[in-house]
C-alpha cells in the first residue's frame, strides 16, 4: 500500500480570495511569511471578483519530469506526487516553463525552484481553508462529486422548467 | 522579522526620502500601526497646523503583526490631522495593501510636503520611487489601481488610492484599496489630494521571518477554529455587515430620516436577505470574499442588477451603505443603495459622511431651511432616490452651491447655510455618526461622544452590550487583563458600569489597531473572540517580542492618551457641542419614536450621561475637564512628549 493516494482538489468557486493558503504554505515550508515562496497561489482578477487557487496537479505523466534535463524531477508513487531532487537540480527553470498550470515557481532569493509536496500527506492549505476551496481527496471520488453537483443542478433546472408548463 | 520593518520619511516638496529602522524601545511603547502613527503625528506636527498645508503629515502603516502568521493581519492605517474635523484624522481598512507594504520592507510611511504636480509612490523591496501620476489623475478609485498595475506591468501590485473626490478636496474623501476596502473616516483622501498624492503602490517579495513558526501556525489554527465556530461569524460570513443593520433595525437601533426615527419601516428591499439574493443571482452561491488571511469573509461580490450602472461589478454593500443610501434618506430600494455604494466606491467618498450630509440637507429642505434655489432646483425630499444620487455626483465634483457647501463637511456647511441648521446635524467633533441610533444604549452613546476621531463606532463600542450576556460572563471579559470589581450590567439601557466597558473596549480596539488585526477578530461582535491574553502569545510566537497581556493593555492606554493629547492640543474641550466629548442635543431632547417596547420613548438622560463621562474620565486618569492628570502622564511615560525620538 502506498503511503498516500490522495490529491489536492481545488474548488475555485468556493475561494474567498484570502490567500491564507499562501501564508501557511510559506510558514510551513520556509518558516517565513512570503507569498512568493508559496507552492499554492491564488490567481485573481480583482476587477471581476474572480479568484482561482492554483497548485501542482502532481501529474501522472508530468511535463516537468519529462522536460527536466538533469532528471531531478521524478514521480514518487508512494506519496502520489512529483518530487524535486535538489542534489540533481541545476536551476534551469525548464520545469517552470513547461508546467501547463504555472504551478512550478522559482524563488529568486534562494535561486531554486519550489513545488507542492502535499506537506508529506497533511497539506496545510487544506487544513486552514475553512470554506473548503482546497480539499485533499481520493481521486476516484472526484468525478462522482462533480457528477453529483451537476446532477443536482440539472434536476433543479428540470423541475423549474416543468413547473413553467403546469396549468394553473 | 516583523521587527525589522522600516519607517520611511518622504518629503513630496523636495523629493527627499530617508529610511530608518524602528527601535525596539519605541515598539515596546507604541507597538506599531495606529499607536505608532499617533506618536508620529504628535511628534511631527505642531499646534494649529493647516490640515491642507504641506506641514501636515500623512502617515500610512501596517501593524506589528501585519502579514505574519496570525489571522486577519490585513489592516492598513492612515493618519493625519483631519481637514473635516480639525482633530485627529485616522482611518483603518482591510484588503491587501498593508501586507504588500510589509513584504516590501516597510511598516510606516511619514509623508509631508506637497508635490508640485500629481505623483504616486511606488514601494518595492526596500526601494521607494516618486512617480508621475499625470496618466492616472482624474481616474476613479478602481481604474487608478488597474492603471498602476498596467503601468508597472505587474498585476500583483497593490495600491492605496484616492478617487476624484480626494482630488477635489472633498473634506470627507476617503482612501481606498481593492474594489471596496475603504479608509473611510475623517477624510484622509482629502489630505492625500492636498499633497498631490494620487496613490501609494506597493509590491514586496521580502521574507517576514516568523520567530516560532510551529507554534505560530498551531495557534493561528486555534484562533481560526474558535472564530469560525461562533454563530455571529457564521452569520456575518453569509450576509456580511448588512446582517447587523437588519438585526438592529428590527428593534429600533438605526437612524432614519436624519435621526427623526430610530427604525426604517417597510425596508424589505434593503434587508440583508434580499441583498444576498442579488449577490447569489449575479455571482453564484459562493459570493463572499475575504481580506488577507481572514476567514470571516464578510463582504459580498455582486453585479448591479439594475439602474444606470447595471452589470458593473462591485463589493459590499456594508451596513453603512444601507444606512447612508437607504434608511437615512428614506430611499428603501436596493437599486438606490447599490448605485450609491458603487458611486462612492468609484469616487472615493466616505459613504457614511456622504449619506449623512445629504440626509441632513433633506431634513433642512423639508423644514424650509434650505431653499430650492440653494439646492439648484432639486426637490431634495426624503425618499427622492434620484435627488440622492444626483447629490453624490454634485458633492464629488463640488457642483452647484449645495454640492460645494456639503463637500466642506458638516460644521462649515452649517455655518454657510446658517439659521438653526446646526441643530439638525448628528455629529461629534465635526464628524457625522454611523447610521445607528444610540438613544437606547447609553454605553454606545458614551462611545461615540468620546471617540478620538469624532463620532465613531469603531474606537470603543461595547457592541456585545446588546447581547444581554449574564453578568458573570461580562465580568470574565471585562476584568482581564486588569482587575475590575465595579458594577457591570447586562441591561443595554442601563448606565451602570458602562464607562468601564467603553474604557476596556477603547484599549482592546487600540491594541488590535496597533497589531494590524481586524476588529472582527476580537471582542467586538463575538464575546468569546481573542483578546489580550491571546495577543501576548501571538506577538511572541510571530515576532519574539515578549509582552504580557497587561503590558499590551498599558501600550493601548498610552496610545489612546497620545491621541487625546493631540486632540487637546487642537482645541478639544469637554462640553463644546462642536469640539467636545458630547452628543447632539437631539440625543437628550428627542425620544425614540419607533422600535421594541423598551425602546419607544427612550432618550439619553443628560445627568446620567454626565455621570458616565465623569466616570469614564476617571478610568482614563483625566481630570473633570478631560485633561490628563500629571500622574497619569507619568504612569504612561508621556510626560516628555513630544520627545521626537523617531
Amino acid at each position: 500500500m502506498p503511503k498516500n493516494s490522495k490529491v489536492l482538489k481545488v474548488d475555485y468557486e468556493k475561494c474567498t480570495g484570502c490567500r491564507l493558503c499562501e501564508l501557511v504554505c510559506s510558514v510551513k515550508h520556509d518558516h517565513v511569511s512570503n507569498p512568493t515562496r508559496s507552492r499554492i497561489r491564488v490567481i485573481k482578477w480583482e476587477s471581476e471578483g474572480i479568484y482561482v487557487p492554483v497548485s501542482c496537479q502532481q501529474c501522472e505523466d508530468a511535463p516537468c519530469v519529462i522536460g527536466c534535463p538533469a532528471k531531478a524531477l521524478s514521480r514518487n508513487a508512494d506519496m502520489a506526487r512529483v518530487d524535486v531532487d535538489y542534489e540533481k537540480c541545476i536551476g534551469c527553470r525548464t520545469c517552470v516553463s513547461v508546467c501547463p498550470f504555472g504551478a512550478m515557481h522559482f524563488v529568486s532569493t534562494d535561486r531554486k525552484v519550489v513545488k507542492c509536496d502535499l506537506c508529506d500527506g497533511e497539506p496545510q492549505c487544506v487544513r486552514f481553508c475553512d470554506v473548503n476551496a482546497v480539499l485533499f481527496v481520493e481521486p476516484r471520488d472526484l468525478g462522482m462529486q462533480k457528477g453529483r453537483e451537476a446532477a443536482r443542478r440539472l434536476q433543479a433546472a428540470d423541475r423549474k422548467a416543468s413547473s413553467l408548463l403546469e396549468v394553473p | 522579522m516583523a521587527l525589522n520593518r522600516k519607517i520611511a520619511y518622504i518629503d513630496l516638496t523636495t523629493g527627499d526620502i530617508q529610511v530608518k529602522p524602528i527601535p525596539l524601545e519605541i515598539r515596546r511603547r507604541f507597538l506599531g500601526g495606529r499607536g505608532l502613527d499617533a506618536y508620529l503625528l504628535y511628534n511631527h506636527t505642531s499646534q494649529g497646523v493647516d490640515p491642507l498645508g504641506p506641514d501636515n503629515v500623512l502617515l500610512i502603516s501596517g501593524g506589528l503583526l501585519t502579514a505574519t502568521c496570525a489571522s486577519a493581519t490585513t489592516r492598513t492605517h492612515v493618519m493625519a490631522k483631519s481637514a473635516l474635523t480639525g482633530f485627529l484624522g485616522s482611518t483603518n481598512m482591510g484588503g491587501f495593501f498593508a501586507p504588500e507594504l510589509a513584504w516590501a520592507g516597510f511598516h510606516h510611511l511619514v509623508i509631508r510636503g506637497k508635490a508640485a504636480k500629481p505623483v504616486y509612490l511606488f514601494i518595492h523591496d526596500g526601494e521607494i520611487e516618486i512617480r508621475d501620476a499625470k496618466n492616472i489623475w482624474g481616474k476613479s478609485a478602481t481604474e487608478t489601481q488597474w492603471a498602476i498595475q498596467e503601468e508597472l506591468a505587474d498585476p500583483e501590485v497593490k495600491s492605496l488610492v484616492i478617487g476624484p473626490a480626494g482630488e477635489n478636496l472633498v473634506r470627507f474623501a476617503n482612501v481606498r484599496t481593492g474594489i471596496k476596502n475603504s479608509g473611510g473616516r475623517t477624510g484622509m483622501g482629502c489630505i492625500m489630494g492636498s499633497k498631490n498624492l494620487k496613490a501609494v503602490a506597493a509590491r514586496g517579495t521580502m521574507d517576514i521571518k516568523i520567530a516560532r513558526p510551529v507554534e505560530a501556525l498551531e495557534y493561528n489554527k486555534r484562533f481560526i477554529d474558535q472564530i469560525t465556530s461562533s454563530k455571529v461569524n457564521q452569520t456575518q460570513g453569509t450576509l456580511g455587515t448588512p446582517f447587523i443593520w437588519g438585526a438592529t433595525n428590527s428593534w429600533g437601533g438605526v437612524r432614519s430620516r436624519n435621526f427623526q426615527y430610530n427604525q426604517c419601516e417597510y425596508a424589505d428591499d434593503i434587508e440583508p436577505e434580499h441583498l444576498d439574493e442579488i449577490a447569489t443571482a449575479t455571482m453564484g452561491p459562493y459570493h463572499m470574499a475575504s481580506c488577507y488571511a481572514c476567514q470571516v469573509h464578510c463582504r459580498a461580490r455582486y453585479k448591479l442588477p439594475s439602474g444606470p450602472y447595471a452589470g458593473k461589478y462591485d463589493e459590499g454593500p456594508e451596513y453603512t451603505s444601507l444606512g447612508a443610501f437607504g434608511a437615512e434618506p428614506d430611499c428603501r430600494n436596493a437599486e438606490t443603495v447599490l448605485t450609491g455604494n458603487y458611486l462612492v466606491n468609484q469616487y472615493g467618498l466616505d459613504n457614511l459622511e456622504t449619506g449623512s450630509m445629504i440626509s441632513w440637507a433633506m431634513e433642512l429642505f423639508e423644514l424650509g431651511i434650505l431653499t430650492k434655489e440653494q439646492t439648484g432646483g432639486l426637490d431634495l425630499r426624503f425618499g427622492n432616490d434620484e435627488a440622492l444620487i444626483e447629490m453624490i455626483h454634485r458633492i464629488c465634483y463640488r457642483k452647484g452651491w449645495l454640492g460645494d457647501t456639503l463637500a466642506d463637511g458638516g460644521i462649515p456647511a452649517s455655518e454657510k447655510i446658517g439659521k438653526n441648521s446646526f441643530d439638525y446635524l448628528i455629529q461629534v467633533k465635526g464628524m457625522n455618526n454611523l447610521h445607528s441610533d444610540e438613544r437606547a444604549t447609553p454605553a454606545l452613546a458614551l462611545n461615540i461622544a468620546t471617540a478620538s476621531r469624532g463620532s465613531d463606532h469603531l474606537r470603543s463600542r461595547p457592541a456585545i452590550d446588546l447581547y444581554h450576556l449574564p453578568e458573570p460572563v461580562l465580568r470574565k471579559i471585562y476584568s482581564s487583563p486588569v482587575p475590575y470589581d465595579g458594577p457591570l450590567s447586562s441591561e443595554h439601557t442601563a448606565y451602570e458600569g458602562k464607562p468601564w466597558q467603553v474604557f476596556w473596549q477603547e484599549n482592546c480596539y487600540m491594541a488590535v489597531d496597533c497589531l494590524g488585526i481586524c476588529k472582527y477578530h476580537t471582542v467586538f461582535l463575538g464575546a468569546t473572540h481573542p483578546n489580550f491574553e491571546d495577543w501576548a502569545k501571538v506577538v511572541f510566537y510571530n515576532t519574539g517580542l515578549e509582552l504580557s497581556p497587561v503590558q499590551i493593555w498599558e501600550i493601548a492606554e498610552r496610545c489612546n492618551m497620545i491621541e487625546r493629547l493631540f486632540n487637546l492640543r487642537e482645541g478639544l474641550t469637554r462640553n463644546d457641542p462642536r469640539k467636545g466629548d458630547t452628543l447632539s442635543h437631539r440625543y437628550f431632547d428627542e425620544p425614540c419614536l419607533r422600535g421594541a417596547p423598551g425602546v419607544v420613548g427612550i432618550k439619553i438622560d443628560k445627568d446620567k450621561f454626565v455621570q458616565m463621562l465623569d466616570e469614564f474620565y476617571s478610568h482614563k486618569g483625566l481630570d473633570q475637564n478631560g485633561i490628563p492628570k500629571p500622574e497619569t502622564l507619568k504612569r504612561l511615560g508621556l510626560e516628555g512628549e513630544p520627545s521626537r525620538q523617531l
